[in-house]
Parts: C-alpha cells; structure tokens; sequence
C-alpha cells in the first residue's frame, strides 16, 4: 500500500499570494483528499458593518476585495433598494452595467494571466496583464480611479459619464477586441495549453448543483446560471447579450468561458454607451432615509453571484448585513476536482475556480488553549513588530531612530 | 408573478409547516417555519424543487438566534428565504449539509459566529475563527463584547 503523506500549500499561497492553507493528502502523485483551511485574514466586516450607517457600509463592503470592488458594492446597494424600496434612474442603471462589465474585464485578463503563470506560460500571463492595464485606464477615465471605483449608492451612482468621455471610452474599449481574440486563438490552439488543462479537475454538472457553484466555475460544467439573466438587475434586462456555457467541466472550459465573455463585456459596454446618449436625466433618486425591512442584493461578480442580505429597523444602519462572496461557494469544490489529479496539475485545479481568498475570509487571536487566555492583541503585535525592527537594525549595523518607549519592554 | 405555480408548490408541499408568509414582491418570498421542519422543508427546496441554495443567514435577534436559507429558484427570478427561530440559550438545528453540500462551509461558520448547533454536521469545526477560540463566545451575537483587555 501507498503511503499517504500530506503536501501543505500555504497557508499563505506561494503563487497566489494570498493567505489560505490546502492540504493535499497525497499517495505518490495522486491526490486522494483534500483539506481547505481558512480563517487566516478574517477581518470580522460583517460585524464591523453594523457599526456603519448606509453610506459608510457601501465604502467597507467595497474594500472587502480590490478585483470585485464594483461587484460588492453593487449586491450592497441593491440589497438595501430592495429593503427601502428605493427608486433607481434609468440612466444611473446602465452606468451601473458599464462599470460591472469593465470590471469583468480586468478581472476575466487578471486570471487568466495567472492561470498562464501557474501553467508555467509567462507570456500569456505578461500580455494579459499589459492588456489589462487598458481596461484599468477606461476605468480610471470614468470614475478617477484604477480600483475602488466609489462609484455607487443607495438610489443610484455618484459620478455620471459625460457625454465628451464617450468617444475616448469606445476607441479604447474597441482597441480590446483584437487581444481578446488572440487570447482566444491562444488558448483554442495553442497544444501545450491543451495538454495542461484539458480533462483536467473536472467538475460535473450534479457536483456544481450540490456545491452550489457559481459563475464560469459552474457554467464550465454546463449548470446554466447567470444572475444577470435569471435575476435582472442593473440594466442587464435591457441590452442583449448571451450566457457562454460549456460542458466538459475542466480547467480548459473553465479558461474558455472566461475568455468568451470577455467579448460578451465589451458588447454590453458597447450598448450602455449608445443608450447613455438617449436616457438622459438624473443619476441619483437621493433617498432620504432607508425604511425599516430586509432586503437581497444580487450582483453577477467576475467569479459568480455575489449576496448581499441587509436588515435594517429604519435607524441609519444595519441590524445585520449578511456578505457572501462567490469563492465561497467554489473553493469547495476544489475537493471534487482535484481527487485522482496528480500534485503538478493541482496548482492550476486550485487557481480554476479563480479563487478570491480576501473575498471568502472576511485577524485570529493566539489563546492559551487551557485558560482561553488572548496571548496577543494588536498592541502586542505591533510591539512585536517594532521589537524586531530594532533587533534586526541592531544586528546589521543600521542606524535609525531611538526606539519609542513602548516598543523596548 | 412569474413564479407563481413553484409558490404554489412550495406552499402546497410544506403544508401546515408554515407559520408565517409574507409575499413581499414578485421577486422576494419570505416563509417561517418551525426549527423541527427545517431538514423536510430544505428537501423539497432542494430536491423536488430543484431550488439552488445560495446561502444561509444568522441573525441574533430579541426572540432568539433565527436562521434564514435563502434559495434561488433561478429560471423564475425569484428568491425564497426560509426562516426559522431556535432559542438563544440551546440554538440547535438539524444539518443539511448531507443533503446539499452547498450548507456545509456555511453552517460551520453559522455554528462558530452565532453559537446554533447544527446536528448531524459532517464536519463541524472552526471555519473562520482561531481553532483555540474560547467556547460560548460568539462574535456575531449582540452581546459579544469583543476583544476583552
């Protein structure tokens, strides 16, 4: 019989550079279990949020992950239009739609550039990420920033596209066209992209059902969903557009997906533009007040569906804001993709969900087990930190400042 | 309403179960029904109506810790939230996550944060928290006092 030895992955991600823990029970090269640990950047935004009122809420949730800053807020203020029964302008509707598929964009290159990277193709991952640099500048364009977007609210959104922006939007968004269509020449013919990712960590349509996967991670798997058709909001109901699906369920459909609707993004873009010039009108029904009641908030982020759920009792906060990124829904199957898959293709298996750990964790405390006693706190973290500061200084030769008191007990 | 006839469905099937309903829109329905129905009325939101459960929700309130599944019945633009009460001093649910492994993260996360015992759980431990967090302190509830000096 085998051995079974565990290959610990983190727990902070050599590639991914983000703070999670796999352990892949291995038996020679084969992977025959898999566990997943989380917990180890857990920033409590939840329970923070229901410190926030509503404005300030939408600027926290927006922080909870840099690619999905425009997804989150945009699940949040639905969730709390559809707790206040609040009115949204039309226009403020497709400017919504704009910035949710422009991030659709950066993040869909943002993957697929490490998904090169992690296959050991470095020139996808280059170009990928000099491509989506573009993406970043029509953001920059519309809304002052390359991320964080600040741009939505309860009621609507907080800067209009002007009319005199638009020609520089559309040259830049059609100068995309042609390296989204080599990305997927690349990936559909390229043979040693094939022999990476085809037939590898499948995910069957029942596995994406019972996990309740989400996004390209379930639509690879042929589970036809898309909250931007099934549960229309923003102005996904009113341009046309198509849900790219495939069957097969590994990471090259997965890859697939990804790419196709890349060109799907641009065409929302493309109508949002042309319909900015006809609704015109306010961007902001500015509410007052938010009545007391409970509300859901859908948004189709990058990696899936984002729920927000808000309750509030009509003070200026919420009595509970409940946040559930799409990571959290996919990383698990990751159990199911990559049994039977030998360690050197797991690392891409992993990355195939396109994982957002920063989304999925939302600080530990060290404890004395027997006594429960909190061993650190932040104060003591930071007195930490100083104290080696110092130490190595010391130890180098550097010259620096006197240490301040509290850093030398 | 577009998904009128699964409504029906849905009421029909879980019957006398039901202790509250509130049609809220033709998009959101909220039902209530008592802590015992919770696995019966996941399976038939699951399995017989093929809804997809997009996440469960844990709200300390003054009645007691209530606990919310939301399920998406996708080709109906529809979401139905299934709520339930379970007390504040022995919060206990039983668990679906055998049922719909999609429960099983969050009900790990529900059972550290807000205390409520989920029974029959295949793997109930710490999801987010410290492993050594100290037992019976529940940061989700509202009378955590957070990080004692």
């Amino acid at each position: 019989m085998t051995k079974r030895t565990i290959v610990p992955i983190g727990p902070y991600h050599a590639l991914q550079e983000e703070p999670e823990f796999f352990k892949l029970h291995v038996e020679g090269e084969t992977v025959v279990h898999l566990d997943i640990e989380l917990g180890y950047n857990h920033r409590g935004i939840e329970k923070l949020s229901e410190s926030k009122d509503f404005e300030e809420t939408i600027f926290l949730v927006e922080r909870i992950c840099g690619i999905c800053s425009t997804s989150h807020p945009l699940a949040c203020v639905q969730a709390v239009e559809d707790a206040g029964g609040i009115e949204v302008p039309e226009r403020a509707l497709f400017i919504r739609s704009a910035i949710g598929e422009l991030e659709r964009i950066h993040s869909h290159l943002l993957w697929l550039g490490l998904a090169g990277h992690f296959i050991g193709f470095n020139t996808i991952w280059m170009w990928a990420w000099r491509f989506r640099e573009e993406v970043l500048n029509i953001l920059e364009l519309i809304t002052g920033n390359r991320n964080h977007y600040g741009m939505m609210k309860p009621g609507g959104v907080r800067r209009d596209i002007n009319d005199t922006d638009i020609p520089a939007i559309r040259g830049m968004l059609e100068g995309l066209q042609d390296p989204v269509k080599m990305f997927r020449d690349a990936v559909l013919e390229d043979p040693l992209i094939h022999a990476r990712t085809k037939g590898i960590g499948i995910l069957t349509r029942e596995k994406a059902i019972g996990y309740g996967a989400l996004g390209p991670t379930a639509r690879a798997s042929g589970y036809d969903i898309d909250v931007r058709r099934d549960h229309p909001h923003a102005a996904y109901g009113m341009v046309e557009w198509d849900v790219v699906t495939t069957e097969n369920g590994d990471v090259f459909d997965k890859a697939v997906v990804r790419i196709l609707e890349m060109f799907e993004s641009i065409r929302i873009i493309e109508q949002c533009l042309d319909q900015l010039k006809i609704v015109r009108g306010p961007v902001d029904s500015n509410p007052p007040f938010v009545a007391p009641g409970e509300g859901i908030g859908q948004y189709e982020a990058p990696r899936g569906e984002v729920f927000h759920y808000i309750r509030s009792d009509g003070s200026n906060r919420p009595v509970r804001h409940k946040v559930r990124a799409p990571s959290f829904m996919n990383v698990p199957t990751n159990r199911e993709t990559v049994l039977g898959e030998t360690v050197a293709d797991a690392t891409i298996i992993l990355a195939a969900v396109d994982p957002c750990y920063c989304c999925t964790e939302r600080m530990a405390v060290a404890l004395d087990s027997p006594g429960g006693q909190r061993l650190w706190g932040a104060a003591d973290l930071i007195r930490m930190s100083c104290e080696k500061t110092w130490r190595l200084m010391d130890e180098t030769g550097l010259q620096g400042p006197a240490p301040p008191p509290t850093a030398v007990n | 309403m577009k998904a009128e006839i699964t409504i029906n469905r849905i009421l029909g099937a879980l019957g006398e179960h039901i202790i509250a309903h509130e049609h809220k829109s033709d998009r959101r329905v909220y039902l209530e029904i008592a802590p015992e129905t919770v696995f019966e009325a996941s399976s038939v939101m699951f399995e017989e109506i093929g809804a997809r459960l997009q996440i469960a929700t844990g709200i300390d309130t003054p009645a007691g810790i209530e606990v919310m599944y939301h399920w998406a019945l996708d080709s109906e633009d529809c979401v139905v939230t299934i709520r339930t009460l379970v007390s504040r001093d022995a919060p206990e649910l039983e668990s679906i996550a055998e049922l719909c492994p999609a429960a099983e993260w969050i009900e790990r996360e529900i059972w550290e944060l807000l205390g409520v015992e989920f029974r029959g759980h295949p793997d109930l431990r710490h999801l987010l928290l410290d492993d050594n967090w100290p037992a019976g302190d529940y940061p989700l509830r509202k009378d955590y006092g957070g990080d004692p000096k």
